[in-house]
């Protein structure tokens, strides 16, 4: 085999966590270990370390330091601002609404909450994964409390219509959550330009650590803890701070934004350039997600006659990360629940592929995984029963 | 997750491809449910001269098809139709719960060629057990079992 270079092109999945971040981290391992909580002078620095990590992280976001709660990621966050919102809102209401293509840590939730009794609209998507705002229009009413639509899809990277989503759900005096996990240091995100109530980000996904995320919370919004026990995070979120993870993320979400429009302008580049470039050289092929509103690193494109674990397997064997759709990747038989609302034929989600670049990814790598995926898809499709081998 | 005689199946599979003129010709699975596996026989006085594949699936279904076509080579009808999924997958080293259906679709896709061999020949077809592998302590997770 030639020389095996290793081109990770799965950065909606996770991120490493930048040298720079593991520098400023590693103090509050070891040197200012302190729990915040305590008042001898390690703690201070340990509580002014979380203080200083709000304040990037609310700059990030145009909001305040103390509409920021740290949590343990987005999946705490999501399920913190779901539920602590409809247990604190159920005297005024039982109904929720989110969408078809939510991540599963709202899906699950909502889900959940059904079972308590709680009542959810699911909104459907148009082909490209976009949620109607006039379906939210017709779906909501007095007894909604939360609304909660992801900014951008972590599959598809289609970008969702928030500002407007928001907007209609206060007019009916409900409050709008969004999961930002996939939008927040990748492009733009403004709470105020968008007026969303709560909002949900995860560290990993932007170069910080895993294990640690945050919630935004609008000032003046009813919302219970999930979390019970000691007086953390103002006494919204119990639990001894997870402290060097919050400073990695502070730092993470301050790199991140800096210079975010130049970056997406690259990564878009080098996005577009596969997506052209697959297109030029790989006949039945079909691209999901929107055309234009979609997270500037994501592509996700269908191959016609072949199978996504395999197609992964093989990018692996030539030092590709990847991600499909395929049910076979999967602990269930259902291939992805984003591609089918899209309206995808289920054979046709089984063959889709997902790359997520980032800017550390090169225009040799983007070659690279051009020439390699031309030959992957041509040797499944050659073992392929169906359609016509094309190569 | 897979084992190493699986990845082996999967990145160097054995007898790809079709046979021209087949003796016999199985073809099972479901492209909604991310699989389909075409079985070609050529079979010589009752015995499998040789045997090829065309599959549409993952890793395991793609391996398992490889496997497969190579227990059935030389043996005849009678012995061929005796290879069990559990056989496929002992000899794979083991495959996933999830991906025991791989294996699953493999004999039934062996069995129903050896039957279409049968069926030209004017013999009666033999007894397809659709539910062979329900003896399995886990859910293979195929659809056979989930739709009951």
């Amino acid at each position: 085999m030639e020389d095996r270079q290793l081109v990770y092109m799965d950065h909606a999945a996770t991120t490493a966590v930048d040298p720079e971040i593991v520098q400023a981290m590693v103090p509050y391992l070891h040197n200012h270990f302190g729990n915040p909580s305590s008042i001898y002078s390690i703690a201070r620095e340990a509580k002014e370390a979380v203080d200083s990590a709000r304040v990037k992280v609310a700059a990030a976001l145009g909001a305040k330091p103390d509409e920021i709660f740290f949590t343990s990621g987005g999946t705490e966050s999501d399920n913190w601002a779901i539920k602590g919102v409809a247990y604190a809102n159920r005297k005024r209401g039982d109904h929720l609404i989110t969408s078809k293509i939510e991540h599963h840590a709202v899906l699950h939730t909502c889900q959940y909450l059904e079972k308590q009794g709680f009542r959810v609209t699911y909104l459907p998507v148009d082909q490209y994964g976009l949620v109607d705002p006039g379906e939210l229009e017709r779906s909501i009413t007095d007894t909604t409390t939360l609304v909660s639509v992801m900014y951008a899809n972590n599959e598809i990277g289609t970008i969702e219509p928030v500002k407007e989503l928001a907007s209609i759900t206060h007019e009916h005096g409900a409050y709008f959550h969004t999961d930002a996990v996939q939008a927040v240091g990748h492009i733009p995100v403004s709470v105020d330009s968008t007026g969303v109530d709560l909002l949900s980000l995860s560290g990993h996904k932007f170069n910080g650590p895993k294990g640690t995320g945050a919630l935004y919370i609008r000032k003046g919004i009813r919302i219970d803890n999930i979390l019970h026990g000691g007086g953390q995070e103002r006494n919204r979120r119990a639990g001894t701070e997870n402290l060097a993870g919050i400073v990695g993320t502070g730092k993470a979400i301050e790199l991140a934004t800096t210079g975010i429009e130049e970056k997406g302008a690259r990564i878009r580049a080098m996005r577009d350039r596969l997506i052209s470039g697959i297109q030029g050289s790989i006949p039945h092929t079909r691209l999901n997600g929107h055309p234009s509103l979609r997270l500037p690193g994501n592509l996700n494109i269908s191959f016609d006659f072949i199978e996504g674990e395999s197609m992964l397997l093989l990018l692996d064997s030539f030092g590709i990360c990847a991600s499909t759709g395929s049910a076979c990747t999967s602990d269930s038989l259902e291939p992805s629940h984003v591609l089918l609302a899209t309206g995808l034929p289920a054979e046709t989600a089984h063959g889709s592929l997902r790359l997520t670049l980032d800017v550390e990814n090169t225009d040799e790598e983007v070659d690279y995984v051009l020439l390699t995926l031309a030959k992957v898809v041509g040797r499944l499709r050659e073992m392929s029963p169906l359609g016509k081998p094309a190569t | 997750m897979y084992s190493k005689t699986v990845m082996d199946h999967f990145m160097n599979p054995r007898n790809v491809g079709e046979i021209e003129n087949p003796d016999g010709v199985g073809e099972v699975g479901n492209p909604v449910c991310g699989d389909i596996m075409k079985i070609f026989l050529k079979i010589d006085d009752n015995r499998i001269t040789d045997a090829k594949f065309k599959t549409f699936g993952c890793g395991a279904a793609i391996a398992s098809s490889s496997m497969a076509t190579e227990l059935i080579k030389g043996k005849s009808l009678e012995e061929a139709w005796e290879v069990t999924n559990k056989a496929v997958a002992e000899a794979l080293e083991g495959l996933p719960p999830i991906k025991m259906h791989c294996s699953v679709l493999a004999e039934e896709g062996i069995h129903k060629a050896i039957n279409d061999y049968r069926i030209r020949h004017n013999l009666p077809p033999w007894e397809e057990k659709a539910h062979a592998h329900h003896d399995e302590k886990e859910d293979c997770g195929c659809t056979t079992c989930n739709t009951g």
